[in-house]
């Protein structure tokens, strides 16, 4: 029986796909079986994440509906053997999933998969419910925001009641991903600092993704960032971050980019 | 040379102050819905005692205003009261 996590936030923009992407394929890239599921139908974005679009046929949502089977749908990635992707729906309206078919849906996933990672849409409407109500854990995602981190402190709310784990007396176990960190900044009082967020989210550390350039690089690539940049700093995170998930115990620290002293002395490039 | 000039407080200590408030206001909120539902449940119980009523029929608004709130209830009563009544024929 695979694990279902959610990748969530309120916020749009923070992140959410970018680190479903890379937990998936960090975690995939350990050798154990992962399914990466886009539930943002009508702004489907992880396929191109993934670097899949141009493969997407069928989806998450004529699965749901039973007009294909799920192997039919499931995008083996091109680089890693055991991840795989169900993209969602480009044309099709959220209220074509229904709950019912979701559970089913996923119940599969969780008997094929070790991993089952749901990419949430951005909001708290139905289609973000959806994506955390088969979850046995979430990921919330936030920026060192004012915006980001009230957004994420009204989905801890939701994900005290809304998931059926938390209806049926279980409590779903919830981790916190802080993106987009400028340690620099934050050493000159001009970012939220982690336990800045942590004092108002206090749920445990699931890592510490620094801002940078290598995410939209990988992003243009069209691959994960723990598959494409794997050198860089921000990879090394998610690496951290998924073993993490897997039950490792590593210590958290800020990743600091390798810049030359040359670099260092001419200052920080622009953000 | 401005890399070597830092102002002596940065912004973040603003945001951690409008994240504060910002929280309490979402938390009055929250504890405002509550009250509501329990106003609703108590309500509901207290006439459902005298008459028979539908809870689909059954309207609980509130309209805040700066400093107070404004809470309209608005129940169908049916002249037949209690469905556990005798009907006369």
């Amino acid at each position: 029986m695979g694990k279902v996590i959610v990748v969530t936030s309120g916020k749009g923009g923070v992140g959410k796909t970018t680190s479903t992407a890379a937990l998936g394929a960090a975690l995939a890239r350990g050798g154990q079986n992962v399914v990466v599921v886009d539930f943002d139908v009508g702004l489907r974005n992880l396929d191109l994440v993934m670097g899949a679009e141009r493969r997407v046929v069928f989806d998450l949502t004529n699965v749901v509906q039973g007009t294909v089977k799920l192997s039919q749908a499931l995008l083996l990635d091109e680089r890693l053997d055991t991840l795989y992707l169900l993209p969602a729906s480009r044309t099709r309206g959220k209220e074509a999933l229904t709950e019912d078919g979701v559970a089913r849906v996923i119940s599969e996933l969780r008997d094929q998969f070790d991993w089952v990672i749901c990419d949430s849409p951005a909001g708290i409407e139905r289609g973000a419910i959806l994506a955390m109500r088969f979850a046995d854990e979430a990921v919330v995602v936030v920026n060192p925001e004012v915006s980001s981190v009230r957004d994420s402190s009204r989905i801890l709310g939701l994900l005290d009641f809304k998931p059926l784990k938390a209806e049926t007396g279980g409590r779903l176990e919830r981790h916190l991903l802080i993106t987009r960190f400028d340690p620099a900044r934050v050493a000159c009082g001009e970012m939220l600092s982690v336990d800045d967020i942590r004092e108002v989210l206090p749920v445990p550390l699931l890592g510490i993704i620094p801002e940078s350039e290598d995410v939209l690089r990988a992003s243009n690539l069209g691959a994960p960032i723990t598959v494409c940049g794997r050198e860089s700093a921000v990879s090394r995170a998610y690496v951290d971050a998924a073993r993490r998930i897997n039950g490792e115990w590593i210590e958290m620290t800020v990743p600091c980019e390798n810049k030359s002293l040359l670099t260092k002395l001419l200052g920080r490039r622009a953000a | 040379m401005n890399h070597f000039i830092q102002t002596p407080v940065g912004s973040a200590p603003v945001a951690r102050a409008r994240l504060q408030s910002l929280l309490e206001y979402d938390r009055s909120l929250i504890s405002h819905a509550d009250l509501l539902s329990v106003l609703r449940e108590e309500i509901f119980a207290l006439i459902g005692r005298h008459a028979g009523i539908d809870a689909n029929k059954v309207h609980f608004m509130v309209v805040r205003g700066s400093t107070t709130a404004t809470l309209t209830v608005d129940i169908e009563i049916p002249f037949r009261v209690r469905p556990t009544d005798p009907v006369c024929v």
